[in-house]
């Protein structure tokens, strides 16, 4: 139904209808993106403002193994959450897919709405659950399996940011899986079936490759907020949980150093565009698993 | 006698309907299918066929009775565990997958050593006509085309059944001609029992060995093409499979295999049935149109008004009123009419038939 | 009694809901132990939340010491001033930018549906960037911009951040049920009223008005409950309500914190079954 606009009466409602958008996007979105690069070139000036003098330093400072181990651990960190999205997450949409037409719209709104609450309420939720004389520890004691005397600090430590990001963006996995998943022809699978695969292999061979589309949806929108969380490392991270939303956090609070934290910034961003590129073309091939 | 591939004991099936009550999908099936024919379960949307066929192929246990393969008794052994393949109405291809993956996917389930595969999947590709396209993927095909594929895919494993779901239902009317004929050559040629469902009462005429027509989960009648045609049973058969007219009557006299049938008080006609009927009973006589010959007003068992005429270029077709307000329509090859005038709307005939041809039906 | 069945055995698209006749003891009980697994996750989602607000009335100070059933930290929550003004902050912010948000993200979404044109992929990038692209960044770059123009860090900041990011949300999800309304009424009625003006707000427009109204919902949740951005980019005194409770969480496990963090979880649990019903709706239509 998209057609070009042929009058000018067409084209001119085109230029009404989009304009207003773009002209936010770009003041707002675009140039300020230009604008970070540029700024992660400045330097920092002696009373906290800044100097307009173009240098690399900001960046030579970034290849200093403690920023760099700060990097690798966001890395490692939302990676694993993603990997634990997609296990547990899966699953679970597989699960309320082949539920009957008219419950599971009602199952999938049960799992997205704890999503649409104020998520710093509830990562606040699960610290209040995680902490030393939490929820948590006090089921731990009551079943024996922990010492009141000396109740074990799940908070505050790298677990705890893994289980809090897992928390906040599971259903980023469990939706677009879900999606794929309704949408898969059902004779597909009994015709893999029908040619002697059991349901397992059925699944293998089928099923998980035609929703390739949905877990790599999936993977991106549980990874990227996790890899630039800040939130959550603050709440329920201890000071060796730091990611580099912290980092960036620090230089525009106590740090003052601005300059520095586009830097990062930039490096975040550059590090997600070209992660996803790679993310997207390995999978651009659309030859199956091969045989076997 | 061949052994049956295929045997049906008391099967029913029950459905859980939308609103929640029970459908009943198949009604106390008796069946048994012989080994090497090409059977076809034929009937209107709805009738069970396709339930029918999906028992057979695992994909649905019956709620009574049992489905036995070969002998044995199925149970609840899920598809893949049945010597059986199917061919789906949406022919079910791996969209992901190469047609040569697509082929050789039962083979490799059943963990045939690579080196055998590839040899047999050219090969079958080639009996389905398809050589060189083991490459492709299917949406690169056309209908036609995934339509070989999944023939191929199925045959390929050598099944002991295999299943046909209306396969020729998405085809445009002269391919699908050319597959009616090629599906029976190569089920000819292979051996194989085909058991074939289709709503197309031409297609299964052209195609099977034996017809089993259904009407709402009940098995009406099994016989072959010429049998069912000529020999109906009951008068959804009849009237399904080819036009039919109907007279009602009651049974007048009876003897031997000589029956006289009263049509509405009025007109007495001679009529044969194919089970023992008594005098008194309700039945539905059953012509068929071209067995119905037209004469001149005078000479006739029973006399009508030509309503309307239709020319179809090979035959022609009078709508023929009869006396007690009944319309028949009969069908006359166009050589026939040659060797006198054809009649025009209006004209008063007598309408003729072998008494062999008109078949009593009490269902 | 039984009805004859009209064709049900083949449904074409969709994982099915496997009759339980089929299959045996072994599918039967891996069934059970699957939903079983499901159950645990709903346990899981909605367990902290509950906990939370099952917490926030205990008379207690020490929060999971239950002593006993009461309002009182609620109570003194309504005579805070500070989160007061929070609260009347963020309404102001949500209410603006969601309304500013919502007009523009429906043009844009009527404009690219309807027309195709050449710049349109490099347009519909730039709506998708501002959904992917993590918080703290798009944070980052306003507030930097911010300063570099000398503009003040007020509500003003505030509003024009959640329209940046709203306006992407809003767009794809008008855009989504334009593409589910049928074109041909729109055909239909650009015959009769021979003016496209007009055909738009009486056939199209209330077609698309649950969607409209959708989107405006999700726009309004995500602001309101929009934490990392408005922290960044607002200045003192027009602190919102997150922002608030984000200070207060930080210093630790309080009644008070848990009062409000429940009423915040209930304004949500309550506002997006709203936001879905009214979706809904219009596909019924």
């Amino acid at each position: 139904m998209a057609s070009k606009p042929r009058t000018k009466r067409e084209r001119l409602t085109l230029g009404v209808l989009i304009s207003p958008t773009l002209f936010w996007l770009i003041l707002f979105f675009l140039i300020p993106l230009l604008i970070i690069f540029v700024y992660s070139f400045l330097d920092r000036g002696t009373y906290g403002g800044i100097e307009w003098i173009f240098q690399f330093d900001n960046f030579v400072r970034f290849i200093d193994p403690l920023y760099l181990r700060i990097f690798g651990r966001s890395l490692m960190i939302a990676g694993v959450t993603t990997a634990i999205c997609f296990v547990f997450g899966y699953p679970m949409a597989y699960w309320i897919a082949t539920r009957s037409p008219r419950t599971r719209n009602t199952f999938m709104l049960l799992v997205m709405l704890p999503f649409f609450t104020n998520f710093v309420v509830r990562t606040y939720a699960l610290r209040f659950i995680l902490f030393r004389e939490g929820v948590l520890n006090q089921v731990l004691f009551a079943l024996g399996l922990a010492n009141p005397e000396d109740p074990p600090s799940i908070l505050f430590s790298q677990e705890a940011v893994i289980l809090g990001l897992v928390y906040t963006w599971i259903v980023g996995m469990v939706l677009p899986c879900y999606a794929s998943l309704v949408g898969l022809d059902r004779s597909l699978v009994e015709a893999a079936q029908d040619l002697y695969a059991n349901r397992v292999r059925a699944f293998l061979r089928v099923t998980l490759p035609l929703t390739r589309a949905g877990i790599v949806a999936g993977t991106i929108l549980v990874f990227i907020p996790s890899f630039g969380a800040f939130v959550t490392p603050d709440l329920l991270g201890g000071s060796k949980s730091d990611m580099i939303g912290n980092l960036i956090q620090q230089q525009f609070g106590m740090a003052s150093d601005w300059p520095f934290g586009a830097a990062i910034s930039a490096v975040l961003l550059v590090t997600m565009v070209i992660g996803t590129i790679i993310y997207f073309r390995s999978l651009r091939t659309d030859q199956a698993p091969g045989l076997g | 006698m061949p052994s049956s591939i295929v045997e049906f004991r008391n099967v029913s099936k029950v459905f859980a309907g939308p609103g929640g009550e029970d459908v009943l999908a198949v009604d106390n099936m008796q069946l048994s299918i012989a080994e090497g024919v090409f059977f076809s379960i034929l009937g209107p949307s709805g009738c069970g066929k396709t339930t029918t066929l999906r028992m057979i192929g695992g994909f649905e246990s019956p709620t009574e009775g049992d489905v036995a393969i070969d002998g044995k008794l199925q149970g609840e052994t899920p598809p893949n565990n049945r010597p059986v393949n199917t061919v789906f109405q949406n022919y079910a291809l791996f969209p992901h997958m190469t047609v040569f993956d697509n082929v050789a996917f039962g083979l490799q389930m059943k963990k045939v050593p690579k080196e055998g595969i590839e040899g047999r999947v050219l090969e079958m590709l080639d009996m389905v006509k398809l050589p060189g396209m083991e490459m492709r993927k299917p949406k690169q095909l056309s209908g036609g085309q995934q339509q070989r594929v999944a023939l191929a895919r199925a045959l390929i494993n050598l099944p002991k059944v295999l299943l046909l779901d209306e396969p020729l239902g998405a085809l445009d009317p002269k391919l699908r001609k050319g597959m009616q004929f090629e599906l029976k050559e190569l089920q000819d040629r292979v051996g194989i029992t085909f058991v074939y469902v289709t709503h197309d009462q031409e297609e299964a005429l052209v195609m099977s060995d034996l017809i089993a027509v259904m009407n709402k989960g009940v098995l009406l009648q099994v016989g072959s093409p010429e049998k069912i045609y000529e020999h109906p049973r009951t008068r959804f058969v009849a009237d399904f499979i080819g036009e039919t007219n109907f007279l009602d009557g009651t049974i007048a006299e009876v003897s031997g295999k000589e029956i006289v049938v009263t049509l509405n008080d009025q007109i007495s006609i001679q009529a044969t049935s194919d089970t023992s009927v008594k005098k008194g009973q309700a039945v539905s006589v059953a012509i068929r149109p071209e067995k119905m010959r037209l004469g001149g007003g005078d000479n006739g068992t029973v006399k009508g008004l030509v309503e309307e005429t239709v020319y179809l270029g090979t035959e022609m077709r009078y709508i023929v009123l009869l006396p007690d307000k009944t319309s028949v329509m009969v069908r006359e090859q166009s050589i026939a009419t040659e060797r006198r005038r054809s009649y025009q709307a209006g004209d008063e005939v007598g309408l003729n038939w072998n008494p062999e041809h008109a078949l009593c039906l009490t269902e | 009694m039984a009805t004859p069945l009209t064709d049900v055995a083949q449904t074409k698209t969709g994982l099915s809901y496997q009759s339980p006749a089929r299959h045996g003891l072994v599918t039967r009980v891996t069934g059970i132990l699957f939903s079983g697994y499901a159950l645990l996750f709903y346990f899981f989602l909605y367990a902290p939340i509950f906990l939370l607000i099952l917490f926030s009335f205990n008379e207690s100070r020490f929060p999971t010491n239950w002593t006993g059933f009461s309002f009182d930290w609620y109570i003194k929550l309504f005579g805070n001033y500070a989160m007061g003004q929070a609260l009347k902050n963020s309404l102001i912010v949500t209410f603006t930018s969601t309304a500013i948000a919502t007009v523009i993200g429906t043009m844009v979404a009527v404009g690219m549906e309807r027309f195709g044109f050449r710049a349109k992929t490099a347009v519909e990038g730039t709506l998708f960037m501002p959904i992917i692209i993590p918080d703290i960044a798009m944070a980052i770059m306003l507030l930097v911009s911010f300063s570099l123009v000398g503009m003040q860090l007020g509500l003003g900041s505030i509003i024009i951040a959640h329209v940046a990011f709203n306006i992407s949300f809003v767009a794809i999800i008008v855009r989504a049920r334009m593409a589910s309304i049928n074109p041909d009424l729109a055909e239909a009625a650009r015959d009769l009223y021979a003016n496209e003006w007009r055909e738009f707000w009486r056939v199209t427009f209330p077609q698309l008005l649950p969607g409209i109204i959708a989107g405006a919902l999700f726009a309004f949740v995500l602001s309101f409950d929009d934490y990392v951005i408005t922290f960044f980019v607002s200045g003192p005194g027009s602190t919102t309500l997150p922002v608030r409770i984000y200070g207060m969480v930080r210093r630790g496990i309080t009644p008070e914190t848990n009062a409000v963090s429940s009423l915040m979880l209930l304004a949500s649990l309550l506002l997006v079954p709203l936001t879905l019903w009214f979706q809904r709706k219009g596909e019924t239509n």
